[in-house]
């Protein structure tokens, strides 16, 4: 690894690209603390107004964003903790076990990451119609509560973090497999499998094309399309919309700020890895 | 086995044949290990199976049979209001596509759109990695401030940068009207619509792009730069001569993920909108053959033409992939 020490234009360089990360952020906050009529008038608005309390109580009022939010964390947070639980399942059983048809099996998976959602969504709004499910969570939850991603992460983590004579002892002391998942696995898998809900959530949080094509606003909607009802009043109110995104947005800014270098760590080791 | 059938047969151990305490505790024991044993051996055998069962269970019910069934649909007339029949109709979901302006349009747009966005991306998350990459104070704080736009939903961003890029009150041409130029209409003009919406897609992946760049850089091995600059080769010549060609297997990675997020793109052009509904733009300017699909199934009610649709787009990704195979594969050959 290289280790160059980095001149001034480089802090430079980088201050501008986080200027340029942040500033959409920042300002959906500015905005959402104007008026409508503030937003429509030259220049725009480059501080905080004193609206703020009341358009994000319209939004919540307006687009039920209570509501939504809840369903959002209820989506995500199922989602993320099923697709921990069985990536790490199939992750192990892809790094450590020996089992006829481990490989084509392996490879079916990852060829699953190929086929774009678009395919299947069709036949998959019929099934779930069909199940009388449009507007329900489960709708939402139980297509994408695994995913070929999450096991591939979690088989490429364990083929080195977990040392084959460690389930090896355990098999000789008479545990069965299961014990040696609860036992010697999950604890092996912890950092990993944090990483992976914790992104797995992210991505759970902020899916829109599925969700929109399943749920209405008038059902139980996530954010994300509770967001797109916002925007079709009769005179969308911008300020209020820009509440809207920040309440759906805020939630998963204080995760990155609480396990932002975990979440960069995942990535880049997803990255090498895979 | 007949030791196996001895211990095990009813007549042979019990807690009934007359014998000492100890003899019949060590029978009993016998057939608990061959239990053990046997159980055991089921274990390990069938035990696998059942740790990746639920994956294959799940994909095969919101996978496999829905990306087979939209080939079904595909050939049948189905409403979205009546999903339940269908009338075969053969390819004419098809040649109607080929007929279609709308379709051709919004491939159109969707090269057009992947490549504003994909190329930009792909270079600037590649400065960005190698400028993370110097030995840098705070460039923990550095990598997540450039990660937060990936934490930003798709409707989220949008809707800002869609008053950002306001005709009238917008920042962007505020900004462009302080340093002298023309106002752009950044809704309707083809062009800059497309810009406008590339930017989104730009903003949003770049920092997470940037990080998959920067993990393969770290994995470069020190000599090969201490070399090149032994050399005399220059930082810049050391990053187009050593970091690149380095990097070739990660560079075509996220190029293959970036064009097929391209080809899906949906929210952006949806919500950039304001409103408007599915056409993408007055003029559908900014169609996307996602937005197309569920324009066709979700708006226009037509589920098998939408599946027709679907069925277009992974023929088109698999045209993609095989040229890229290609390309390689000419290239490693060199």
């Amino acid at each position: 690894m290289r280790s160059l020490r980095a001149g001034r234009l480089t802090y430079v360089v980088l201050a501008l690209f986080t200027a340029g990360s942040l500033f959409p952020l920042v300002w959906t906050a500015i905005a959402a603390s104007r008026s409508n009529t503030r937003l429509a008038q030259t220049p725009p608005p480059f501080w905080f107004g004193g609206n703020l309390g009341r358009n994000l109580q319209v939004a919540w009022t307006d687009a039920h964003m209570g509501t939504a939010l809840l369903n959002t964390v209820i989506v995500a947070g199922t989602v993320a903790a099923g697709t921990v639980f069985f990536s790490t399942l199939a992750g192990f059983a892809f790094a450590k076990l020996r089992f006829r048809g481990s490989r084509p099996l392996l490879a079916l998976v990852i060829g699953t990451m190929l086929i774009p959602p678009q395919l299947s969504v069709v036949p998959l709004y019929m099934l779930i119609a069909k199940l009388s499910w449009t507007d329900r969570l489960q709708a939402v939850i139980l297509p994408t509560l695994v995913g070929a991603f999450g096991v591939f992460f979690m088989r490429q983590y364990l083929v080195h973090a977990l040392p084959m004579e460690l389930v090896e002892a355990a098999r000789t002391d008479g545990a069965s497999s299961l014990r040696v998942l609860w036992h010697v696995v999950f604890p092996a898998a912890r950092p990993a499998m944090a990483v992976l809900g914790m992104l797995t959530f992210v991505m759970a949080w902020n899916d829109f094309f599925w969700p929109i094509v399943a749920l209405t606003q008038n059902g139980s909607p996530t954010v994300q399309v509770a967001l797109t009802g916002l925007g079709r009043g009769y005179i969308p109110d911008q300020s209020v919309i820009m509440a809207g995104a920040l309440l759906g947005t805020l939630p998963l800014l204080l995760v990155f700020l609480v396990f932002g270098r975990q979440i960069v760590g995942g990535i880049m080791q997803g990255a090498v890895k895979g | 086995m007949t030791d196996e059938t001895a211990v095990l047969s009813p007549s042979a151990v019990g807690p009934k044949r007359p014998a000492a305490e100890g003899g019949g505790r060590s029978g009993r024991d016998g057939r608990g290990q061959v239990w053990r044993s046997r159980r055991y051996r089921w274990d390990l055998r069938f035990s696998p199976y059942a740790f990746v069962a639920p994956f294959f269970l799940f994909f095969a019910a919101f996978g496999l049979f829905p990306l087979l069934y939209t080939g079904w649909a595909a050939l049948h007339q189905v409403e979205l209001t009546d999903p339940g029949s269908m009338t075969w109709v053969g390819l004419r979901n098809f040649t109607r596509l080929w007929d279609d302006e709308f379709f051709w349009n919004a491939l159109r747009n969707t090269v057009t759109i992947g490549l504003l966005s994909t190329v930009p991306q792909l270079a600037i998350a590649l400065g960005l990695a190698h400028l993370l990459n110097y030995r840098l104070r705070g460039s923990a704080f550095f990598r997540v401030a450039v990660l937060t736009p990936y934490a930003t939903s798709v409707a989220a961003a949008t809707l800002v940068f869609v008053l950002l890029f306001g005709r009238d009150y917008g920042m962007v041409n505020w900004a462009l009207s302080a340093l002298g130029f023309d106002a752009v209409d950044w809704q309707n003009g083809t062009f800059a619509s497309q810009l406008a919406v590339s930017t989104i897609v730009i903003w949003r992946w770049t920092g997470y792009n940037a990080l998959i760049y920067l993990a393969a850089m770290q994995a470069v091995p020190g000599e090969l730069y201490e070399s090149a600059a032994l050399d005399g080769a220059s930082r810049f010549q050391q990053f187009l001569h050593v970091t690149v060609p380095s990097l070739r297997p990660t560079i075509f990675f996220t190029c293959v993920v970036s064009t097929i997020g391209a080809t899906q793109l949906f929210g952006e052009p949806l919500l950039f909108n304001g409103g408007a509904g599915a056409t993408g733009g007055s003029d559908h300017q900014f169609q996307t053959l996602g937005l197309y699909l569920y324009e066709q199934g979700w708006v226009n009610l037509h589920l098998g033409r939408a599946s027709a649709i679907a069925w277009a787009m992974f023929l088109i990704l698999l045209l993609v992939a095989g040229a890229a195979r290609l390309l390689r594969g000419r290239k490693d050959s060199r």
